[in-house]
């Protein structure tokens, strides 16, 4: 019996071991925010990065040169709490214990500019998403590749939508959330209104996790500007939409960051109406082959349609994908296609093959920067839409750039 | 006076569990040995002011958090060497500690403690304001810091060497404060500072070169720890959550010894590492360590080191 | 001249509901002489009750000011004679230590059941004009509410026996025993009313902003400067120092950068701690 036993146990050692060594799948690590005031936006994203891993697995893996086969891809994922401190704790132990392949940044440019650090010093590729922040980017990084357009292009359009509704419009109030992000997004902006003419009369931070906002809507009021922007991640910006209007506020453009594109946004009802935001994607977007073709680079993936379809299979609420998802699923497909390119998954060899990259898929144009923003998006390019009502209902429209436009921009002052 | 055996058992083991990670050259290991001994180093120096004194400094953690930016401002900005950056950091945090030490330490009991956290507090939201500090945002090192120390890899490893030295530095001048004049004159003023006063001591001298010597520790273990994460934020760094831990691992360990802020550090960042890696646990470990303080409180006030030397009165001198 | 009207208008709301959050803290500085560190959790755990009680049986926070006042009070008088009757008198340490672990136990809890995702609680009510400024309704049926609590507080303290004693207490302990008074049943009755309050005030705050169990925190700041400000262990001194506070933070922030005020606000708490310390403690 003893003899028995202990063959069972010499081969189950023997098993374990050989499977321990034997490289069978690409380990894919990130955390996310499954609580926290992230929560909303990571949880978008996470659906994004599981349309990918099953797009993925479904076809076998990701084909791998050097290995002569296809190995799927396995997430090592965990909760962030959408705090900073836990996600270098964190990073480390994907990279040092979960011998994690790849990384993926966590939500929000906060987070990935921590996450960053770590990666860098164990010279892991991680791919961010979440994070448009400029200034990850001049910190001498190697192996951070961005997927969003960075926020010294996000919010100019803004700008211009002013313009265009108000040709008389002079006045601009900024009003950020004091994170990398905001901060980075409302200086380029104020530096584009500044550009075009405009006054800034206020341009002031608020701390993450404000939830009165009192002071800075009386500040306003007394300022009478013609639009006020900022914002930062969802739920400081969804509060200040809704007070905004309890206030009656009188500006031509309100355009605040991520929270209007996120669809629970239309929780605070009515005073979602006429609030427009930037979006890096949104449903209605034409990006396909034939787009691709036109500017002559490859097209990769899958289209528009089969993420909306795939989407709606895994969220079942019925609401359109916003492009926090789109974002997770463009991730995966631009390290799928870097890995493919470099047939090894040695980490010098994909950031060779992530530099030259130069295509588009369903989310748009993907080209990353290898200059002193090493790492920076420059092929994507934002969008904008605004909260309007359709048939009674309220929803978001694309407004914004004019040859994009799926309505017309309406002025904030509607609403009174 | 029974004569002190402390430092016999207790360097040795802390040096051991340093070198472990040395040895072993494990990453993960190292990462879990720094925070422990950034507790000890926490713990040892609130146990001056608090321990030995009896001023409870909640918000202690300001000294930490004005370490770290003055480290990182000369590291990354001035491009100054880590060890003079540590060294100017203590000297800076020492400074302010006197000079704020001159007005609250007349303060007593409770409203020292509401006080400091208003300090703490203050400085938070100053730095928070100050766009040459970094904002709210904070500073981020630039990466190519790290080379001129042979990259991150070698980088890293310097931060933890400089940890090792600065715990064990701080348990040697604990140490010799507890055994010292200058100590018996703290512990004269924790018991009774009216009566202290009375007998000849210079309360206001004491205590500010108390309160000096806790604010300098917590102050280079903030520059270590910033130039280790490459990042500091004013939030991170003012966090009075903190304070707290200091405060928890001393009345762990046992309050007013040389070795109890030394065995509760130990014993705390085990415990914590345990509870945030257990996956039943994890969810719930603010509410554990809750429970736990609560019991200690009322149960085991004197700490782990107190229980001992209670019962075991010939090992006094061994733990003291 | 408009902002300013809407400044000082805001201001005043808003402070009521600030002082209200920190009269019981006052209150039990007063009678007990503790620092009670739980005093945010327990405005954060009215946020919640608020909340649940809106989603489950549709009750607004002006209803469910009762059910929460009555379960936390009952909670109040047993963690006294559970946990704080046994460090009474002992150090300061022992006193701030209890209660913090209580708040740890209450935001760990919090943590795991609640997560810490914002909540808040809409009711779809209009703004209200007052001169050229939009209220929302909600913050003048909060201002209302704080009102309230506070005269039922005043009436409970003056005119009642129990209240009686609670001041009895508060001003000399030992010569309350010898007058017949139960010390431990005052204290434990003005701890439970003490974090009964907050968790009003988190009902009143629910109402109007949203709130993560966190959220009790910043409460718990302001509501050591709106103390120090009108006199530590005097509740009514709170309510005048959170209206101070408000107009304060109102006004001021009209002219500098609002992430300012904080500093000038715990500046002022240490300054006034400094320089006013035997104010504090009221006579000395």
């Amino acid at each position: 019996m003893r003899r028995i036993l202990t063959l069972f146990l010499v081969l189950f050692l023997a098993f374990a071991i050989g499977v321990s060594y034997a490289k069978d799948s690409i380990i894919v690590g990130f955390t996310m925010s499954k609580t926290g005031k992230l929560n909303a936006e990571s949880d978008e994203q996470f659906k994004g990065l599981k349309i990918w891993e099953k797009y993925v697995n479904t076809q076998g893996g990701i084909y791998v040169k050097s290995l002569g086969k296809k190995l799927p891809v396995k997430f090592v994922y965990y909760d962030d709490e959408s705090s900073k401190e836990r996600v270098q704790q964190l990073y480390a132990r994907l990279i040092l214990n979960d011998k994690a392949d790849f990384l993926i940044s966590p939500y929000s440019s906060e987070l990935t500019a921590t996450a960053a650090i770590v990666a860098e010093q164990h010279k892991k590729i991680m791919l961010a998403i979440g994070s448009a922040s400029d200034s990850i980017f001049n910190k001498g990084y190697r192996h951070i590749f961005q997927l969003y357009t960075p926020a010294s292009r996000y919010l100019t359009g803004a700008i211009d939508m002013l313009k265009a509704l108000n040709p008389r419009a002079s006045k601009v109030a900024i009003v950020y959330e004091q994170t990398n992000f905001a901060t980075d997004v409302c200086k380029a902006a104020r530096d584009y209104a500044l550009s075009k003419g405009l006054k800034v009369v206020l341009f002031e931070g608020y701390a993450p996790g404000t939830t009165d906002f009192t002071s800075f809507i009386n500040k306003i009021k007394s300022l009478q500007p013609d639009a006020v922007i900022g914002g930062g991640h969802f739920a400081d910006g969804q509060t200040l939409a809704k007070q905004l209007y309890e206030q009656r506020v009188k500006v031509d453009v309100v355009s605040l960051l991520v929270a209007p594109s996120v669809p629970e946004f239309a929780q605070i009802g009515k005073a979602a109406l006429y609030v427009t935001a930037p979006s890096q994607w949104e449903n209605g977007v034409k990006y396909n082959e034939k787009a691709a073709k036109k500017l002559n680079i490859p097209w990769y993936g899958p289209s528009v349609a089969w993420f909306v379809k795939e989407y709606k299979a895994i969220d079942r609420s019925g609401k359109e994908p916003g492009y926090h998802a789109a974002a997770g699923l463009a991730a995966g497909l631009v390290l799928q296609r870097a890995i493919e390119t470099a047939g090894t998954l040695d980490a010098n060899a994909v950031k060779a093959a992530l530099e030259k990259m130069d295509v588009m898929t369903f989310y748009g144009r993907v080209k990353f920067d290898t200059g002193r923003f090493y790492g920076r998006q420059i092929g994507h390019e934002m969008v904008y839409l605004q909260w309007q009502l359709k048939g009674g209902k309220l929803e978001k429209l694309l407004v914004w750039p004019p040859e994009a436009k799926e309505a017309n921009l309406i002025s904030y002052k509607k609403n009174f | 006076m029974t004569k002190k055996y402390v430092l016999f058992w207790l360097l040795p083991i802390v040096l051991l569990i340093a070198l472990y990670p040395i040895v072993t050259d494990n990453f993960l290991v190292r990462e879990n040995i720094f925070l422990m001994l950034s507790y000890i180093v926490f713990a040892s120096s609130m146990n001056i002011i608090m321990g030995y004194t009896g001023y409870v400094s909640f918000g202690h953690i300001v000294f930490y958090g004005i370490g770290s930016y003055v480290g990182i401002l000369l590291i990354n900005n001035l491009h100054v060497h880590f060890v003079i950056a540590v060294l100017c950091a203590a000297l800076v945090a020492g400074v302010i500690a006197l000079l704020i030490g001159e007005a609250v330490l007349r303060l007593r009991g409770a409203i020292f403690a509401i006080a400091t956290i208003g300090i703490n507090e203050a400085v938070k939201s100053l730095v928070a304001n100050v766009d040459s500090l970094g904002g709210a945002v904070g500073i981020f090192m630039d990466f190519s810091v790290y080379d001129s120390y042979g990259g991150p890899d070698k980088a890293l490893w310097i931060a933890y060497y400089a940890m090792v030295i600065l715990t064990v530095l701080t348990i040697l001048v604990s140490y010799f404060v507890r055994n010292s004049k200058l100590g018996l004159g703290l512990l004269a003023i924790r018991e009774d500072e009216d009566t202290a006063l009375v007998v000849g001591i210079n309360t206001k001298r004491f205590k500010s070169i108390a309160y000096f010597l806790s604010a300098i520790f917590p102050a280079m273990a903030g520059t270590i720890f910033a130039f280790k994460s490459g990042n500091i934020v004013p939030d991170d760094a003012f966090h009075i959550v903190k304070s707290v831990e200091m405060i928890f691992i001393n009345v762990f360990g046992g309050l007013g010894t040389v070795s109890g802020p030394v065995l509760g550090a130990i014993i705390y960042e085990k415990l914590k590492d345990y509870l945030l890696t257990n996956p039943t646990l994890k969810d719930l470990h603010l509410a554990v360590s809750g429970v736990t303080l609560l019991l200690i409180v009322i149960f085991a006030p004197s700490g782990i080191v107190g229980w001992f030397r209670e019962r075991f009165k010939v090992v006094r001198g061994v733990l003291e | 001249m408009e902002a300013l009207l809407a400044a000082i208008i805001t201001g005043l709301l808003l402070g009521m509901v600030y002082g209200l959050a920190a009269v019981g803290l006052n209150l039990i500085f007063g009678v007990l002489k503790i620092i009670n560190l739980s005093h945010g959790a327990f405005i954060a755990l009215g946020m919640f009750g608020a909340y649940y009680l809106f989603q489950y049986f549709g009750l607004i926070p002006f209803v469910s000011v009762i059910p929460v006042f009555v379960v936390i009070l009952i909670i109040g008088i047993l963690l006294y004679f559970i946990a704080i009757r046994r460090v009474m008198g002992r150090q300061e340490l022992s006193t701030l230590l209890i209660t913090y672990s209580i708040s740890l136990i209450i935001v760990g809890l919090g943590t795991f059941f609640f997560t810490t995702n914002p909540r808040s609680i809409d009711i779809p009510w209009e703004s209200i004009r007052i001169f050229s400024v939009y209220i929302p309704a909600t913050r003048i049926v909060a201002l209302f509410l704080a009102i309230i609590c506070t005269f039922l507080l005043y009436l409970f303290l003056y005119k009642t026996w129990i209240g009686k004693a609670v001041r009895a207490v508060s001003m000399n302990r030992v010569a309350a025993e010898y007058m017949g008074v139960n010390s431990h049943v005052i204290l434990a009755t003005s701890f439970g009313i003490g974090i009964g309050i907050a968790a009003i005030a988190g009902v009143v705050i629910a109402s109007i902003f949203p709130f993560t169990i966190l959220s009790g925190g910043v409460y718990e700041l302001k509501s050591f400067v709106i103390c120090v400000l009108g006199g530590l262990g005097n509740p009514f001194g709170a309510i005048a120092g959170g209206l101070i506070l408000g107009l304060v933070e109102s006004v001021l922030s009209l002219k500098i950068p609002v992430g300012i005020v904080p500093f000038i606000e715990f500046i002022l708490l240490v300054l006034m701690l400094l320089v006013k310390p035997e104010g504090i403690f009221g006579r000395r």
